[in-house]
């Protein structure tokens, strides 16, 4: 965070250029980013992203919980894709602690988290469009979004900060109707997809806003470690749903898509097909949902029943022990990716076989992403920095953690 | 599933395309090595950190191109204190490897990757600001997180979770 820098972070120069403040508080940062602009009339001559307003110390936070407690703290890094988080999360630590999930539990996972990527994706597409200047797209994502998150609140209870997954499985089984709802919106949200590229795809202003504008090469994207639908509209075939699977998505068919030119076109493109892959994954979990337990068998890591806990002697103590106490973990390290709406999102867990996490560190897809911006600005008009901003679909409080 | 034992013999992972590479370019640059939880962890001299990166990135057996993460690791009171961390990820061979670096507390000092992928920058600044680990030869190196006047680097262990009052 630069802000409090006693001196200016470019030196003007010459009379010639100016430094323009974009930010903190400005609706088309999608939250608090600053970004300071130098200007030469309407042409950006550098781009310097300033963040940290969001810092909460959260890596820090988790060194102090048990293992089970770091889960709601996942949740409010990214808080549009707070399933993907959960995930990530309880993959790396049932990975360090060698658990094995039960097939229904990974499922229901899978169709979770399409679920979340969509709910990601539409506000991402209604805030973007909006910022660019299609304002009606924002109501018919936010439509679809209020779906998703009654979903949402019906396996968990909660809307948004939803911590649904435990580590060893899932919190409850998922309510009776469930399914059926999940189906019920399955089979109505590609006709909505269609409806927004009617609006969007098409629009010869959305192309003139869109076409050849912010771009990067598949080269420079890498070198600058972006991920996600940023990395894929230049052409780079990377989906770690499909080259580094986890959860049982080796067991599902789908498409990356892929955009040539890596400008804002394409990637919107991306993120638009991707929501009709993941409609089409949420279809085929509900087809092949597995039946089984949801909860990994290992009483000294997993929750018991309720019933259980109040039937029976020894559920009670297990019960017992893993709140006061929670569950030590054998010493060791992991990384976990996975591929959430953003790009890759990983998590580095160190254990030095306690119960409290030595180290959490979240790799945040944003934060990567993120500094593609001066690459995807510099040289180009003033008008186009909000544009390249919402390509990239950053949200603050996964950078800033 | 029950954890298989970890794998630190070197006789053992040669095979694997990334120690491979590196024991046929410099042998004395490897520390040591652990296979666990299907996940490979070369410990590298931090003199050779860069060099390491760089050859990894471009040769054709590795490729591995695309930085994935670089984060630290504080051990407070034990020394070498700082372990710096790369995780890398061969986006054709689909393959991930972890460089680590040891860096003791009265000098902890190791080389900008910037240089191999510019993309290191924010991650570097990260851990500068975090954990007060200075990286030679990075552009920009300043706090990104915290406050410019901040005193202290929150993830260090010695560092109060409440914060200093």
């Amino acid at each position: 965070m630069a802000h409090m820098a006693p001196t200016p972070v470019t030196d003007p120069g010459q009379d010639k250029t100016m430094i323009l403040n974009m930010g903190p508080q400005h609706p088309s940062t999608h939250g608090v980013l600053r970004v300071l602009l130098e200007i030469d009339g309407e042409n950006i001559i550098r781009v310097m992203p300033d963040i940290g307003y969001l810092h909460t110390g959260i890596e820090k936070t988790c060194e102090a919980k048990f293992y089970q407690q770091v889960v709601p703290l996942t949740d409010r890094i990214d808080y549009l894709c707070p399933m993907t988080n959960n995930l990530t999360y309880v993959l790396a630590v049932e990975k360090l602690l060698g658990l094995e999930i039960p097939p229904k539990a990974q499922w229901m996972r899978v169709m979770l988290n399409e679920l979340t990527r969509i709910n990601s994706h539409l506000v991402w597409l209604g805030t973007h469009a909006m910022d660019i200047g299609a304002m009606t797209v924002l109501l018919y994502c936010f439509r679809e979004r209020e779906d998703v998150l009654r979903l949402f609140e019906m396996v968990s209870g909660q809307r948004m900060m939803t911590s649904y997954f435990r580590i060893g499985g899932l919190a409850l089984e998922p309510p009776l109707g469930f399914f059926d709802r999940v189906r019920e919106f399955a089979d109505r949200f590609p006709s909505r997809v269609d409806e927004y590229e009617n609006l969007l795809t098409g629009n010869p202003i959305w192309q003139m806003r869109t076409k050849g504008i912010a771009t990067i090469t598949a080269d420079d994207a890498i070198a600058l470690s972006a991920t996600g639908p940023t990395l894929r509209a230049s052409g780079v075939d990377l989906d770690l749903r499909r080259d580094a699977p986890y959860s049982s998505y080796d067991k599902f068919k789908f498409n990356v898509p892929l955009g040539k030119n890596g400008d804002v076109y394409d990637r919107y493109l991306c993120r638009v097909r991707e929501l009709r892959e993941s409609i089409g994954m949420v279809k085929q979990a509900l087809d092949g949902m597995p039946e089984g337990p949801i909860k990994a068998d290992a009483p000294k890591v997993v929750l018991p029943d309720r019933e259980k806990m109040k039937t029976q002697m020894e559920a009670l103590i297990y019960h017992f022990k893993i709140i006061t106490e929670g569950f030590t973990v054998p010493a060791g390290e992991v990384y976990q990716g996975v591929e959430s709406p953003r790009g890759e999102m990983g998590y580095y867990v160190v254990s030095d076989g306690t119960a409290k996490p030595y180290r959490v560190h979240m790799r945040s897809a944003c934060f990567a992403n993120l500094q593609t911006l001066p690459k995807l600005c510099e040289g180009r008009l003033l008008a186009d920095v909000i544009a390249a901003i919402g390509s990239i679909d950053i949200v603050l409080g996964e950078i800033d953690r | 599933m029950a954890l298989a034992p970890a794998i630190t013999d070197i006789e053992q992972l040669k095979d694997r395309p990334a120690l491979a590479r590196l024991l046929a370019w410099h042998t004395p640059a490897i520390e040591s090595v652990k296979y666990d939880r299907e996940e490979l962890t070369i410990v590298v001299q931090a003199s050779s950190l860069r060099e390491a990166c760089a050859l990894l990135r471009d040769d054709s057996s590795c490729q591995f191109n695309l930085l994935a993460d670089l984060t630290c690791v504080d051990w407070y009171p034990a020394e070498p204190r700082f372990e710096v961390i790369y995780n890398l990820f061969s986006i054709p061979r689909k393959e991930r490897v972890r460089l680590k670096v040891k860096l003791d507390s009265s000098s902890p000092v190791v080389e900008s990757v910037t240089s191999v992928w510019p993309g290191a920058n924010y991650f570097e600044r990260e851990v500068f600001d975090l954990f007060g680990v200075r990286f030679s030869g990075h552009p920009y190196l300043r706090r990104i997180l915290m406050p410019e006047d901040w005193n202290g680097n929150p993830l260090r262990k010695d560092y109060p979770v409440e914060g200093y009052r």
